[in-house]
C-alpha cells in the first residue's frame, strides 16, 4: 500500500464575501420556508405518522452527517445505535413505566454509552478500516439484540405506550406527538449548526480535510473524533427513541446493516456536509419506500441499490450540494 | 464414551470440523478481498453477493440444465468472474481517483441490487443443492465420523488458497501484480497494460468468491441473504488479520473458523459474536491487525 503523499494543497480561491453572505441569506430563507411547510403539513392532510417517521429519520441522518459530512468518518453501523435506543426506550417506558421524556433521555444515554464503547475501539483505525470495524461491531450489537430476553426476538418489542409528556400533554394525540417530534428535530438541527460553527467544529473539519496536518498542529485527533462519534450516536439514539414512541414498537429491523446503509444513502443523496441535505434525503428515501412498498415488492431493495450506485458514480454532491454549486455559479 | 472437557469427543470433533469448513470460506473470501483491495484500493462489499451468486449459479445450473457439480465448479466462477469484469469496466473505473470510501459505498449498492433481484425471483426460502455422488457418505476415522464432502471442502479451499498465494508471490505475473500495487504509473511505463490487469484482478477475486459459493452450496441453504451475513464476519476477519499478507489472511480465516467452532461447543450463545469480540481485542492490542503493517 502506498502512503498518501503529503502535497501542499492549493486552497481554491474563496468566493467574495458578498457572495457567501448572499448564499447564507438564501439558505436561511430556505430553512424558514421548510420549517413553515413542516408546521402546516399536518393541517393540510399529510399523514402525520409518515411525517413523524420521516422526521425521525431526518434526525438520524443529520446525526450521521455530523460524522461523515463534517468529520469525514464513515460509520457503517449507525443503525445499531438507533436500534439500541429504540429498544432501550421501549423497554423502559413499557416495562419500567418511565415517562416519555425520561424514556427518550434514557434511550440517548444507552446509544451514547454504546457509541463510547464502539468509538473507543473504532477510532484506533482510519478510513476504510473505521467503516469495517463499525459495521462489525454493529453486527455484534444486532446479534445481542436478537438473542437478549428483553427485545422480544423476531417479534420485536410491541405495545409501547406514548404516555403523557411532562405528565399533562397526551401524546396519544397525533398532533401533540408530531409537534414534539418537530420541536426535537429543530433542536437537533440548531445544535448541529452550532457544533459545526464552533471552534470544535472547525477542528473536526480540519481532521476531515487533512488528518496528518491536524495531528501535527497538536490536536489530539482521537479524542476529537471520539467526542464527535459519541455526539452523533447519542443523536441517532434520540431518533430511535422518538421512533419507538411514534410507532409504539421496536423491531430487529431497526438494528440491521440495511438500515445503516439507508442512512448513508439518505445523507449522500441529500448532500454530504450540508445542513439540509440529510433532511431532504431522509424525506426522499422514506417517501419513496412508502410509495413503492405495496407496489413493487422486493424491487424496493433493487431501486435503493440503483440510487446508491447512481449517487456514488455521478451525483456525489447530492441534491443540496448541486443546488448550492449551481447558485454559486450563477452568483459569480 | 470418551470425552474432552466434559463434551463427547464425537460432537467435539464434529463442531471443530464445521468450524474448519467455515474457516475455509472465511479464508477464501478474505483472500479475494485482500487481493482486490491491494490493487484497486476498493473494499468490495459485493464480495458476499458474488459468493451468493456462485451458489445460485450452481443450483440454477443443476435445476435448469442438469449441470453437474464438477461442471459447476468451473462454470459458476467463470460466470461470476465475467460479471466482475462488467462491474469493473462499467462502474468501478470511475472511482479510482476518489476516496476509497466511495468504492465501499458503490459495491454496497451493487450488493443490494444483486440481492434484491434474486429475492424477487427466488424468494427468501432456502434452496438445497445435492452433495455430488462421489463425495457422499463419510469415513470413520475411529475417533470421529468424517463426512467426505466436508473434508473435500477443506482440502479444496486450502489448495485454492495456496495456489493463489503461489501465483501472487512466486510467479512473474504475481510480481507484476505486486509491482502494480506499489506503483501503477511506473508499471504502466514498462509497457504493461495496467487497466487490463486491474480488470482481471477484480474478476479473479470475484471468481474466487463464486467458487467458495459453489463449494458452500451443498452444505448450507442457498438463499439470497447468505452472502451479506457472511461478508460482515469476513470484514472482521480482514480487520483481525490485516490486509497486508496473503498467508496471513488465510491463517486468520481458518483460525477464526476453528475458534468459532470451539465456541459452539462450550458456549453456543456467544458463537455468533465471538469473531467480533476477538476483533475488538486485537484492535486494542495491535491496531494494525495480526499480520498487518501500519500504513
Amino acid at each position: 500500500m502506498t502512503t498518501p503523499a503529503v502535497t501542499p494543497t492549493v486552497t481554491p480561491a474563496a468566493p467574495p464575501a458578498s457572495v457567501t453572505q448572499w448564499l447564507n441569506q438564501r439558505a436561511r430563507l430556505f430553512w424558514l420556508a421548510g420549517l413553515a411547510l413542516l408546521i402546516i403539513a399536518p393541517f393540510v392532510g399529510v399523514y402525520p405518522i409518515f411525517m413523524m417517521k420521516a422526521l425521525c429519520f431526518a434526525i438520524f441522518a443529520c446525526a450521521f452527517n455530523l460524522l461523515l459530512g463534517f468529520t469525514g468518518l464513515l460509520s457503517f453501523g449507525h443503525a445499531a445505535f438507533m436500534g439500541a435506543a429504540a429498544y432501550g426506550t421501549g423497554w423502559l417506558v413499557r416495562s419500567a413505566g418511565l415517562t416519555p421524556e425520561l424514556g427518550i433521555l434514557a434511550g440517548m444515554v444507552v446509544a451514547g454509552l454504546l457509541g463510547l464503547g464502539v468509538g473507543l475501539i473504532a477510532v484506533r483505525r482510519q478510513g476504510i478500516y473505521f467503516a469495517m470495524i463499525t459495521l462489525a461491531l454493529a453486527q455484534m450489537i444486532f446479534f445481542v439484540c436478537s438473542q437478549a430476553p428483553f427485545t422480544g426476538g423476531e417479534d420485536g418489542l410491541q405495545g409501547v405506550p406514548r404516555g403523557h409528556l411532562f405528565g399533562f400533554i397526551p401524546l396519544q394525540n397525533d398532533l401533540a406527538m408530531y409537534f414534539l417530534v418537530l420541536t426535537v428535530f429543530v433542536g437537533v438541527f440548531l445544535l448541529i449548526l452550532r457544533i459545526v460553527h464552533s471552534p470544535y467544529g472547525q477542528v473536526l473539519k480540519a481532521i476531515r480535510e487533512n488528518e496528518p496536518r491536524a495531528i501535527s498542529l497538536g490536536y489530539d485527533v482521537d479524542r476529537y473524533k471520539l467526542l464527535a462519534f459519541v455526539l452523533s450516536t447519542s443523536l441517532a439514539g434520540l431518533a430511535g427513541a422518538l421512533k419507538t414512541l411514534v410507532l409504539g414498537f421496536a423491531t430487529l429491523s431497526d438494528v440491521t446493516w440495511n438500515l445503516s446503509g439507508e442512512v448513508i444513502l439518505m445523507t449522500l443523496l441529500g448532500g454530504l456536509g450540508t445542513f439540509t441535505g440529510p433532511v431532504i434525503g431522509a424525506f426522499s428515501i422514506i417517501g419513496l419506500q412508502n410509495f413503492l412498498a405495496d407496489r413493487v415488492g422486493s424491487w424496493v431493495t433493487v431501486i435503493i441499490g440503483v440510487i446508491f450506485v447512481f449517487c456514488v458514480v455521478a451525483f456525489r454532491k447530492g441534491i443540496v450540494g448541486e443546488l448550492v454549486a449551481w447558485q454559486k455559479r450563477k452568483a459569480s | 464414551m470418551d470425552e474432552i472437557f466434559g463434551v463427547p469427543i464425537q460432537s467435539f470433533m464434529a463442531q471443530l470440523m464445521l468450524g474448519l469448513v467455515n474457516g475455509s470460506f472465511y479464508a477464501m473470501l478474505s483472500l479475494g478481498l485482500a487481493v482486490i483491495f491491494g490493487l484497486l484500493g476498493i473494499v468490495n462489499f459485493a464480495h458476499g453477493a458474488f459468493y451468493m451468486l456462485g451458489a445460485y449459479a450452481a443450483w440454477y445450473g443443476a435445476e435448469r440444465f442438469g449441470l453437474s457439480y464438477w461442471a459447476a465448479l468451473i462454470c459458476a466462477p467463470l460466470a461470476v468472474g465475467l460479471l466482475g469484469v462488467l462491474v469493473e469496466k462499467s462502474l468501478l473505473r470511475w472511482l479510482y481517483k476518489l476516496d476509497p470510501l466511495y468504492g465501499l459505498l458503490l459495491t454496497f449498492g451493487l450488493a443490494l441490487i444483486f440481492e434484491g433481484v434474486l429475492l424477487q425471483h427466488f424468494g427468501v426460502s432456502g434452496q438445497s443443492y445435492a452433495v455430488p455422488e462421489a463425495l457422499q457418505g463419510g469415513t470413520n476415522l475411529g475417533f470421529m465420523f468424517l463426512p467426505n464432502y466436508r473434508a473435500w471442502v477443506i482440502a479444496a479451499s486450502i489448495v485454492v488458497c495456496i495456489g493463489t498465494w503461489f501465483v501472487i508471490e512466486r510467479t512473474k505475473l504475481g510480481a507484476t501484480l505486486r509491482a502494480g500495487t506499489e506503483n501503477p504509473a511506473l508499471v504502466q511505463a514498462f509497457g504493461i497494460n495496467v487497466p487490463l490487469m486491474v480488470t482481471l484482478t477484480y474478476a479473479g477475486g470475484a471468481a474466487l468468491a463464486g467458487l467458495a459459493g459453489v463449494l458452500a452450496a451443498p452444505i448450507i441453504q442457498v438463499t439470497p441473504l447468505m452472502g451479506s451475513n457472511l461478508i460482515i464476519v469476513v470484514f472482521a476477519v480482514v480487520v483481525i488479520g490485516g490486509m497486508g499478507s496473503i498467508l496471513g489472511s488465510v491463517l486468520t480465516g481458518l483460525g477464526l473458523g476453528l475458534i468459532e467452532g470451539l465456541t459452539k461447543v462450550f458456549y453456543p450463545e456467544a458463537s455468533s459474536i465471538v469473531v467480533f469480540v476477538i476483533m475488538a481485542i486485537v484492535l486494542m492490542i495491535r491496531p494494525a491487525g495480526l499480520f498487518g503493517k501500519e500504513r
